[in-house]
């Protein structure tokens, strides 16, 4: 097999504080990371790499302006090269134009294998990498927990409800990786410093001759109610159990 | 001028801040109350790269800036203190005076495996008589007639003491000539005569390795002497310059731990029916220690920038980095405590422990009075900073 294309997300940190400013969801002052999704995608590559399964491991990522910083994470870890989709010119796209993009993306390269994470946890769609199988014409699994690959058939798990479901499929094909699979490393600080020099390709809208346009509009933000605060009841144990039961029934409506 | 970091710098922070919150960070309060030194992160801290920060690639660095390796020492103090000097003496004091001083030889011998963690290193200065003053060193080294060198003495409160695999040691071949009669060696563990003394009891920091080195006719071998006969206190003057940089980062990383978990205390802590950052008299506390911390980190980074541009002597800025982070330290610690009342003057929670660990940064690698002298020589000398 020959090389692996791993499509990554940038996204804000887990911790960051959502605020909404003008509509949109604000990037002011927000950390920024490798989906935490994609990290098994990239581990996963890499592993295969390492055990002499892959030549090259290639990341793609569809992304504004700062996702280079994410691609060069990936290529901290260890991955060869990179290709940045800069969308920063489009606004606000849908998961359609993004699995549009992605596709044409991975195209420019040659590819046996193409990972992603199963869900990016801003918009949790999980519908990009998979779309770009679509568009691909390949195969795909979501949410694997176990990859391996026999000459040109590749063997998966993934959980089902009550089970683990195990398929056989001819790559080249998509997967999608579940929490599980591996332990993500870290870059280490060798990693960090070559990172810089290894070659990460800009692609614009332009270059890659898209012609999509989105199928869905968000019309609003907002954000989740706040939470209501709690109420204390006081007096004899017999009457504040009873008021409870009355309130869990009648204004909680939960028994 | 630019005050913005770069991209690695902050892909460093993040792997290091990573390694330190999930390695770390478990069983933190154990380690602290036993004593227990962490040898058992040391494979994965080499592996990440942190033992070579700033050594040559060519000797199995990683050939990164100094302000790489201030925000390595800051982000493993600001979870584990302990481990931060651990990487700092084995970094500053243990391979440092090899990488300034050694021969290629040496570099090849020793450096190699120091930077890429295969070993760790430890550095002998101290006695129990010259501490600030170097000039009381008593070890005795003495040439013998193969022309190798024979060491007798001892040398008290050395970190990474006994786990060390090298230490540059330093000792008097000629006491007529004070200072200038000390030499350095490279010393490696199992040398014959050579053995541990106490471990000492801390204070804080107690997840540190801290121990007596004692010589019985240990014969050096003549190629381990570093730089030359009489150089020994240049050596040591010259390592503590830049070794001083890991301790402000040290001290820096104790402040920013501290401060953080106080942050977040003032604002989950109710009295008087709301959190106490309600409170002008907490938010003035968080004030002055986000502040503090502020104009410390700025020292530090900038002594570490000196330090990689090696284009003026990085004495003055490394003392005054390291003399106002380690105050910081203290005083956010201290602070930090203040702020969790009772509470935080018990085990239950970090701040007592970042209370007991700062104190030390204000004495070792230069007491904060020694820091003074270095800075008030240079303005005396060369007048105002500008």
């Amino acid at each position: 097999m020959g090389n692996i294309v791993v499509a990554i997300k940038q996204v804000f940190d887990t911790e960051a504080v959502i605020a909404i400013s003008g509509g949109k969801i604000s990037d002011q002052g927000v950390k920024l990371v490798v989906n935490p999704f994609d990290e098994f995608a990239i581990e996963e590559a890499l592993k295969i790499k390492e055990a002499g399964g892959a030549d090259e491991v290639t990341i793609v990522s569809v992304g504004g302006e700062k996702a280079p910083e994410a691609i060069r994470t990936a290529l901290a870890m260890g991955a060869d090269k990179g290709i940045h989709v800069d969308i920063s010119s489009l606004g606000v796209i849908d998961e359609f134009v993004a699995a549009e993009y992605l596709a044409k993306a991975i195209a420019t390269v040659p590819y046996d294998l193409v990972l992603a994470g199963r869900i990016a946890i801003d918009d949790g769609s999980s519908q990009v990498a998979v779309r770009a199988a679509e568009v691909l014409g390949i195969p795909s699994v979501s949410s694997i927990l176990k990859l391996d690959i026999a000459g040109s058939t590749a063997t998966v798990s993934r959980e089902i409800d009550g089970g683990t479901e195990t398929i056989e499929i001819p790559i080249p094909a998509l997967f999608t990786a579940q929490k599980g699979l591996n332990e993500p490393r870290l870059p280490s600080m060798m990693g960090i410093m070559k990172a810089k020099k290894k070659d990460l390709t800009v692609l614009t809208p332009a270059d890659l001759g898209v012609d999509a346009t989105a199928k869905s509009n968000v019309l609003e933000y907002s954000l989740p109610p706040a939470r209501a605060a709690g109420k204390k009841l006081t007096g004899e144990a017999a009457d504040t159990a009873a008021e409870l039961a009355k309130l869990l029934r009648e204004e909680a409506k939960v028994i | 001028m630019n005050f913005n970091l770069t991209e690695d710098h902050n892909m460093i922070r993040d792997m290091v801040r990573s390694f330190a919150e999930t390695e770390l960070a478990p069983g933190i309060e154990e380690r602290d109350e036993e004593e227990h030194f962490g040898i058992e992160f040391w494979p994965k801290a080499a592996e990440l790269g942190l033992a070579g920060v700033t050594f040559p690639e060519e000797y199995n660095g990683i050939g990164a800036d100094y302000i790489s390796y201030a925000i390595t020492v800051e982000e493993l103090s600001r979870v584990d203190p302990s481990f931060g000097v651990t990487i700092s003496a084995h970094s500053s004091l243990g391979a440092n005076p090899i990488n300034m001083f050694g021969t290629p030889a040496q570099k090849e011998k020793y450096l190699s495996k120091l930077a890429s963690g295969e070993h760790m290193g430890a550095f002998g200065l101290t006695e129990s008589n010259a501490g600030t003053d170097a000039s009381g060193t008593k070890t005795t080294a003495v040439k013998n007639a193969d022309g190798d060198y024979v060491v007798n003495g001892s040398k008290v409160f050395i970190t990474n003491g006994y786990y060390a695999d090298t230490y540059v040691i330093t000792a008097q071949m000629d006491k007529e000539k004070g200072n200038k009669g000390i030499a350095a060696f490279i010393l490696e563990k199992g040398t014959p005569g050579f053995s541990f003394g106490k471990k000492e009891k801390k204070m804080g920091i107690r997840s540190s390795a801290t121990y007596e080195l004692v010589f019985e006719d240990v014969v050096i071998p003549k190629e381990n002497l570093l730089a030359e006969e009489g150089q020994g206190f240049k050596v040591a003057m010259q390592t503590l310059d830049y070794g001083r940089i890991g301790i402000a980062s040290q001290a820096l990383g104790i402040a920013q731990g501290a401060f953080e978990n106080a942050l977040k205390y003032s604002q989950e802590r109710i009295q008087f029916g709301q959190p106490i950052s309600n409170f002008q008299v907490t938010q003035f506390k968080l004030a002055d220690m986000a502040m503090k911390i502020d104009a410390a980190r700025l020292l530090v980074y900038r002594a570490a920038f000196v330090a990689s541009e090696h284009k003026v002597p990085v004495s003055y800025y490394a003392a005054a980095a390291k003399c106002i982070a380690s105050e910081v330290a203290n005083e956010v610690a201290r602070e930090a405590v203040q702020i969790y009342g009772g509470y935080g003057y018990t085990r239950e929670y970090p701040v007592e422990r970042f209370l007991r660990d700062a104190k030390i940064t204000e004495i070792y690698e230069g007491t904060s009075e020694v820091q003074r002298m270095v800075v008030s020589s240079k303005v005396l000398k060369d007048g105002p900073v500008l």
